[in-house]
């Protein structure tokens, strides 16, 4: 057992790496803000509720802004999520018994969260929704929205894809049920010369994902475009081009470290991101601006957060971002 | 020169007959392991989490379980009738979904759709237990095919007539009023809030309770569950108590259906998928076998309280969600094993 022990210390010690690996994480974390708050305000409670299911990567990166800025803040920040529009309400309901100072929101199920939210600002409770519900946010007595129009997004897309001189393009929905998905491929189709279809796929099953949309473009030659609407699923449609020996152009909606090599590789054509990090973010910073000091950001309409077209010029300078996580 | 030795009459008693003590018979219940899971776990989040015993959390962890009870208690009688049912979960979702679709398109009063739902929610659930009862084949690979029927289903249906993936708003219509009072109302008591499904929840367990400990039907449940061979040959109607086990499911489906249309006004098409394993979960936490033949409507209750204290005690101990899958597992497989001991225990004292 010891020299098991010593022979494995022994050997990482003599073949250490230069480059990459745990070390360089950490050393970029000492660089970043050591997590000390930089204000001296009351330690308040802010919790978010989000319709994320488990390990999911966007999600994932707007819990890392709103963490940097609770750390900054002094604020003690609680995360939970659930993808059942009635368990997202119960999990909102519980942070009101916890009486929090703060509740940030998702509304990609705005009908489910309408009673509770009413009962989070009866309460006094100030809420902010964050990357869906623009439409629904003020109405329910929500300070301010931070995210997407998602058909603004939309939109941008079916530009760019005419820019780029396509006719036949593929909207990939990875999660049945999201009114937002639904919006993003609408407003992509409205703005589009060509042809636009959409293709359900089973988000939370890859190979599945990937299978799907092989057999579409093996059935479809024609296709010469296909948009994925999550930055883990252009990876999927790049592998199925290649088993499926189209031609078409892979294009994503978000970010991550593959898509913005893939993007310097020109294996993607663009990246629509609509900036997860600041999503969490400003919503933590913009509650303790508003407990702080009665700030309200975006005069009553909703503060955008995207769309921001990437191409492979800009995806260089984010690579080095979207591997530490927070692009 | 053996004498054949008669049954030792003269005490007369006939080991049937015998008179249990009361702690015997509590001992041999199915649910007892789970009451001392339930309170283990009330104790732990009551030490752990500041904000779990506050009044208001209780109406929130008790709603939480009575979403899960309705349906646990019809699913703990199918499983002691030695079935499962994959398609639970997805039911539920396609109840709200037909009676929010019926009436908006029909622009028909609430109340309509509402019992057209229920006559197709059943007819699902006779669906099951006739093909079950036909086929022979078992229940896991029949209501696996119905699940993804209905998955698939519920959001054909749902682009095809509404056009988007979640239903059209019914709140404006003519009985909505009076359906939300009895599906999705609440009332307060000493300043918390109880939902209306806590008391579908309470009724059900009882009358659920009652068919097994008391009726002729709840006979033929345990004995189709524990061996339906032998059942059948001393003359149990096998067929019809299961496709009655699946009817009962279903009607508990449709009452969670109609609390989620009725409290959101809007049914999201791609919901339940998932939720029969929890159902299943629950039952098992709260004593059933899962062979058949044994377990409890009352061990599910106390199951589905667990769960909803489980899911919302993470929140309140404002632990790291990621780990609620970890926990739950862990706690099914020792309420499991505390349920297999008492048990053992309570035969062995026999």
């Amino acid at each position: 057992m010891g020299a098991v022990l010593a022979a494995v210390l022994g050997a990482s010690l003599v073949g250490c790496s230069s480059t990459g690996g745990k070390r360089a994480e950490e050393r970029a974390a000492q660089a970043a803000a050591e997590g000390r708050s930089a204000v001296n305000t009351p330690r308040w409670t802010f919790a978010m509720v989000t319709h994320s299911g488990d390990g999911d990567t966007f999600w994932d990166i707007v819990q890392r802004g709103a963490e940097q800025a609770a750390g900054k803040d002094n604020i003690k920040f609680l995360y939970s999520h659930n993808d059942e529009a009635q368990q997202q309400a119960q999990l909102v309901q519980a942070a009101i018994d916890q009486k929090v100072d703060g509740l940030i929101v998702t509304l990609a199920k705005p009908d489910a969260m309408k009673d509770v939210v009413a009962k989070a600002t009866k309460a006094g409770i100030p809420v902010i929704t964050v990357n869906s519900g623009s439409a629904e946010s003020k109405q329910f007595g929500a300070l301010t929205h931070i995210g997407q129009d998602e058909s603004i997004a939309g939109e941008a897309v079916g530009d760019e894809l005419n820019a780029r001189g396509r006719k036949k393009a593929l909207c990939i929905l990875h999660e049945q049920g999201n009114v937002g998905h639904e919006q993003r491929c609408a407003g992509a189709k409205k703005t589009f010369d060509g042809q636009m279809q959409n293709l359900y796929v089973e988000g939370t099953n890859m190979p599945d994902v990937q299978a799907s949309i092989e057999a579409k473009l093996q059935a479809d030659k024609n296709i010469d475009a296909v948009v994925t609407l999550g930055a883990p699923f252009a990876d999927a449609a790049v592998k199925a081009k290649k088993t499926a020996g189209s031609k078409a152009e892979i294009d994503t909606f978000d970010l991550n470290a593959k898509v913005a090599t893939a993007l310097q590789d020109k294996a993607l054509g663009f990246a629509v991101d609509q900036q997860p990090y600041l999503q969490g973010y400003e919503a933590v910073d913009l509650l303790w601006l508003y407990r702080f000091n009665g700030n309200v950001l975006g005069g009553g309409r909703p503060v955008l957060t995207g769309p921001q077209i990437i191409t492979s010029k800009d995806a260089a300078e984010l690579a080095q971002y979207t591997k530490r996580g927070t692009r | 020169m053996s004498t054949i030795a008669g049954p030792s009459a003269p005490t007369g008693a006939d080991e049937r007959l015998m008179r249990t003590s009361p702690l015997r018979r509590l001992l041999g219940r199915p649910e007892l392991g789970s009451v001392v899971g339930a309170a283990a776990v009330f104790i732990f989040f009551s030490i752990v989490a500041d904000s779990f015993l506050r009044a208001s959390s209780l109406g929130t962890v008790l709603y939480a379980a009575s979403t899960i009870g309705i349906m646990a208690a019809p699913v703990a009688l199918l499983m002691i009738g030695g079935e499962f049912d994959l398609s639970a979960g997805v039911l539920v979702t396609s109840s709200a979904l037909v009676s929010s679709m019926f009436s908006y398109q029909m622009t028909a009063n609430v109340w309509v759709g509402v019992f057209v739902s229920l006559l197709v929610t059943l007819a699902i659930g006779a669906f099951n237990g006739f093909m079950l009862t036909r086929t022979k084949l078992p229940s896991f690979i029949i209501t696996l095919g119905t699940f993804l029927m209905l998955t698939g289903l519920n959001l054909g249906f749902t682009k095809l007539i509404s056009g988007t993936v979640s239903t059209k708003a019914i709140g404006d219509m003519e009985g909505f009023d009076s359906a939300r009072k009895v599906f999705a109302s609440q009332w307060t008591i000493g300043g918390v809030e109880f939902k209306v499904t806590i008391l579908w929840w309470a009724v059900l367990v009882a009358i659920a309770t009652w068919i097994l400990l008391r009726t002729r039907f709840g006979n033929w449940i345990f004995a189709v569950g524990g061996e339906a061979d032998a059942a059948r040959a001393v003359g149990v109607p096998v067929i019809r108590t299961k496709i009655g086990l699946y009817l009962g499911v279903a009607f508990a489906a449709w009452v969670s259906g109609q609390h989620l249309l009725f409290s959101f006004d809007v049914v999201q098409s791609g919901e339940g998928v998932g939720n029969e394993l929890i159902y299943i979960i629950a039952a098992v936490i709260g004593g059933c076998l899962i062979t058949g033949g044994y377990g409890s409507a009352i061990g599910s209750a106390v199951g589905a309280f667990i769960f909803g204290m489980t899911s919302k005690g993470i929140v309140y101990a404002e632990w790291n969600p990621d780990w609620f899958k970890f926990f739950l597992g862990a706690m099914l497989l020792l309420a499991t094993l505390l349920n297999a001991w008492v048990r053992k225990r309570a035969e062995a004292t026999k």
